[in-house]
């Protein structure tokens, strides 16, 4: 029984492939297990880890953002311009909080559009995804800044350890933000799965007028999960400053549909309802394996993308075929259903 | 008698300019068991939604406990006491059994965090309560309809519930998943819960009710003890025009021809070696109860399941029906079970819902549409089936149930079909309406030649309009009978004869 749930569930079969898939590169390149490489692909998790449980939320709930990528982007350029601007030099953390705060408010416009107007959510947030580009390249003026302010940069190096592969020679370390994803999907996680308002958000995705009648508040829901992942969207801004020491205004480049694919690949139903933080999680595992370790299989990075596209479509083709050929199919037998009850009978 | 627990004096509601109630009045007892019936569009649904908050009235007020409140919202009726099951259940689809159960509960106990240990122990609780297994960890979307249901009143009675209001609870359920049902009413009317039970199949009012009210065009017509009515006193409260059908002979069927027959037709779990002939200008009536195979059959008889073997005739000629396209070049028409998610294009107008079936005829030859003729062809089915509407270009949710069932019915019509399938073609339509199709089904086998197959588990339906009527009992044909030689009690006991 427990063998069955187990295979029943998505996050399973991601999981398996992530296996497979690294042992296959391990086995042809010898490289995948190496210290240097496994801290490489974990530090690049980071970014779109966090984004993709923000996210997460957004899609359980039925709706969808594609603005977050610009949001992140906006915070990040906002904070750091202010921090130039001003020439603060205390601790760091105050630009996180400002970024989370902007950001927050930036996914609250989403949510308060989305809840009052009732307009589907992609067509809301493509509308303010240009907003937030237009507002950095209009009102910021910026494109990139390649000296950042004091405190960010001492934050740059700030690395929980390093290591050497042996092999390669190769050093790579551990960025502390790495923190801030483990924190992000522990809160995430905890607000699904244990409080009300988590599976307040499972309700609405599963059928918004059934969570109306059993009193949850629907608006506030659907406030709250764009208004997280806007801030959620904010810090992740400000931490891909601290990993890479720089603001580019292309860092988040085609990052809302990587993400998006890397939630629904991790199993959640893209019309809400259903998946997991941990599920996400392993999609985004999955999607960066594909991008970062593709090239250790001789593969050249250019084919890195079209690599990711199959899968996805690969991956949403098992799951919609299971559900056609289902439709086309008597699932429970009425001819044996019947034969036990009349046996039962006599 | 005992106490009064809720009444409802006077209470108006308008939708735009449409007067949805006007001063209708009902009163509910306590531990009574309160049947409120009506055709669609009645205003029952109305009242529901006011008496559970959803709705604010117009006017008038209700009373609960001898309390007046001029108007309730939603978490306030549930404090009191009102609980409503709601025709379409109102459950979450993506999740479990247990966290269906408990989930309103907790939220209306404030909590903000979830116990995953105690909403199962509510669950179980809820379901011991009324004498129901069902695995608690089972996502609900893969569970039975009559399942659903059940779980829709475990989670109902967690509250200190004085009414629960259920609507249709019985639409989609087999006779012994009713009287399963049932059962639990009785219980709960025993813990002294009153029920008010809204229907508009007459037996089970007569079974269940202690009391029932009619409501006629958002009107209270009359209320008075279930006992010493007779149906058609109750037809003629609900409709306000006696009708009386007479049995449908074939009297112009070509016996000799065959239009379309059935070889052995079985399908993977659903029914075994099905054999029926039908003859121009015949209806022949398929009944069984729900899960029967019934629908299974209409399904796999119009493409949309794929046989696994046997053979299906058409004048004679041996034809493959894989796909609904293959029935339709075949001249086979179907009108769906469901014709809300089957049958109809709900966002779209009436114009364009009666023309798309027969969207290829209508082409030019440069491949538009004309548009011309498929308005006139629309507007003869809607003269020659009486179709009410407003406008063509109006919603097609602008209509009542019948109406859209006779668009559908229209629909397939002009595709000129030479066999027409039905599938419960008058689930919840009005007795009128459902009078109106009965005729024009006639019409066609007799005026037409068409052979016609009607699946229904409406009983009189069966019996007044099919010349021939095979029983389906776990996927296998298991009698045919001609409805001349039955009544309804007899054609009653044959479906359900042998079965749990």
């Amino acid at each position: 029984m427990k063998i069955q749930r187990l295979l029943k569930r998505n996050e399973f079969y991601v999981a398996l492939i992530i296996i497979i898939l690294s042992l296959i590169i391990q086995a042809i390149s010898g490289q995948f297990f190496t210290a240097n490489n496994l801290v490489d692909l974990t530090r690049s998790l980071i970014v779109p880890g966090m984004m993709a449980s923000g996210l997460f939320m957004v899609i359980v709930s039925g709706n969808i953002d594609v603005s977050f990528p610009y949001t992140a982007m906006l915070c990040m350029f906002a904070v750091t311009k202010l921090f130039q601007v001003t020439g603060y030099q205390g601790p760091v953390i105050l630009g996180f909080l400002l970024a989370a705060v902007i950001g927050a408010f930036l996914g609250m416009i989403n949510g308060v559009l989305a809840a009052w107007l009732k307009l589907p959510t992609l067509i809301i947030t493509l509308g303010t995804c240009t907003i937030y580009l237009g507002f950095t390249q209009g009102v910021l003026k910026s494109s990139v800044i390649s000296v950042l302010p004091e405190p960010m940069k001492n934050m740059v190096s700030a690395n929980l350890f390093s290591v050497r592969s042996a092999a390669t020679n190769l050093g790579s370390s551990m960025h502390v933000s790495i923190l801030f994803l483990i924190v992000t999907l522990l809160i995430v996680g905890f607000i699904m799965k244990y409080t009300m308002l988590g599976r307040g958000i499972y309700a609405v995705g599963g059928d918004p007028v059934a969570a109306e009648r059993a009193g949850f508040n629907v608006a506030a829901i659907r406030v709250f999960v764009f208004t997280a992942c806007g801030m959620i969207g904010g810090i992740t801004g400000l931490t891909q400053v601290t990993l890479s020491g720089m603001c580019q205004i292309n860092f988040f480049d085609g990052y809302e549909m990587t993400i998006i694919a890397a939630v629904v690949l991790g199993g959640a139903n893209i019309a809400g309802g259903s998946g997991s933080v941990f599920g996400t999680f392993l999609g985004v595992v999955l999607m960066k394996i594909i991008s970062n370790n593709l090239i250790l299989l001789g593969i050249p990075t250019e084919w890195s993308k079209l690599m990711t596209g199959i899968l996805i479509i690969l991956g949403v083709c098992v799951s919609a075929y299971k559900a056609v050929s289902a439709e086309r199919k008597v699932t429970s037998n009425i001819l044996k259903d019947a034969a036990g009850e009349e046996a039962a009978h006599e | 008698m005992s106490e009064i627990l809720l009444e409802a004096k006077e209470i108006s509601k308008h939708f735009g300019g449409v007067k949805a109630l006007d001063k209708v009045n009902l009163t509910i007892h306590k531990g009574e068991i309160h049947c409120l019936v009506g055709e669609n569009g009645c205003g029952k649904s109305t009242l529901i939604k006011i008496i559970s908050g959803f709705y604010k009235p117009d006017g008038g007020s209700i009373y609960f406990d001898s309390q007046e409140y001029p108007s309730l919202d939603i978490n306030q009726s549930i404090q009191m006491g009102i609980q409503v099951i709601y025709q379409d259940m109102s459950i979450f689809p993506n999740l479990t059994v247990a966290e269906n159960i408990a989930m309103n509960y907790e939220l209306y106990n404030k909590r903000k965090l979830v116990n995953w240990k105690n909403v199962r122990k509510i669950a179980r609780q809820a379901l011991d309560h009324i004498g129901i297994n069902i695995p608690l960890d089972e996502t609900v979307g893969t569970l039975s309809i009559a399942d659903k249901q059940l779980i829709a009143i475990a989670r109902s009675i967690l509250y200190n519930s004085k009414l629960i209001i259920m609507d249709e609870p019985t639409s989609a359920l087999t006779r012994k998943e009713v009287d399963k049902l049932f059962r639990v009413i009785r219980q709960l009317q025993e813990e002294g819960i009153s029920i008010l039970f809204v229907s508009h199949k007459l037996d089970e009012v007569f079974e269940i009710a202690d009391q029932f009210t009619v409501f006629r065009n958002g009107k209270t017509i009359i209320s008075k003890p279930a006992q010493n009515v007779t149906n058609e006193q109750f037809i003629y409260y609900m409709t306000g025009r006696t009708i009386e059908e007479e049995y449908f002979t074939a009297k112009n069927a070509d016996f000799n021809k065959s239009l379309f027959r059935v070889e052995n037709l079985c399908l993977k779990n659903g029914f075994e070696n099905i054999n029926f002939d039908i003859h121009p200008g015949e209806i022949l009536g398929i009944t069984g109860l729900l899960g029967s195979g019934r629908t299974e059959l209409a399904k796999t008889l119009f493409g949309l399941y794929t046989a696994s073997s046997g053979k299906i005739y058409i004048e004679d000629k041996e034809v493959q029906i894989r796909t609904p396209m293959d029935a339709l070049k075949l001249k086979v028409g179907y009108v769906p079970e469901d014709r809300l998610t089957e049958g109809l294009f709900l966002t779209q107008s009436i114009e364009n819902n009666m023309i798309i079936s027969n969207i290829d005829r209508l082409k030019r030859k440069n491949k538009t549409v004309d548009y011309k003729k498929g308005i006139e062809d629309s507007k003869y089915w809607i003269k020659s089936l009486g179709i009410k509407l407003h406008e063509l270009k109006d919603g097609i949710q602008t209509l009542s149930g019948g109406n859209q069932q006779k668009v559908v019915l229209g629909k397939w019509l002009e595709t000129r079909p030479k066999v027409l399938i039905l599938n419960g073609p008058t689930v919840g339509v009005d007795i009128g309406a459902k009078y109106d199709i009965h005729n024009y089904l006639r019409k066609l086998a007799e005026e037409k030649d068409m052979a016609i197959l009607l699946i229904s588990d409406d009983i009189s339906e069966i019996l007044m309009n099919c010349n021939r009527i095979l029983i389906i009992k776990s996927g296998h044909i298991t009698g045919e009978y001609k409805n001349t030689d039955l009544d309804s009690s007899k054609l009653q006991a044959l479906i359900t004869e042998g079965v749990g």
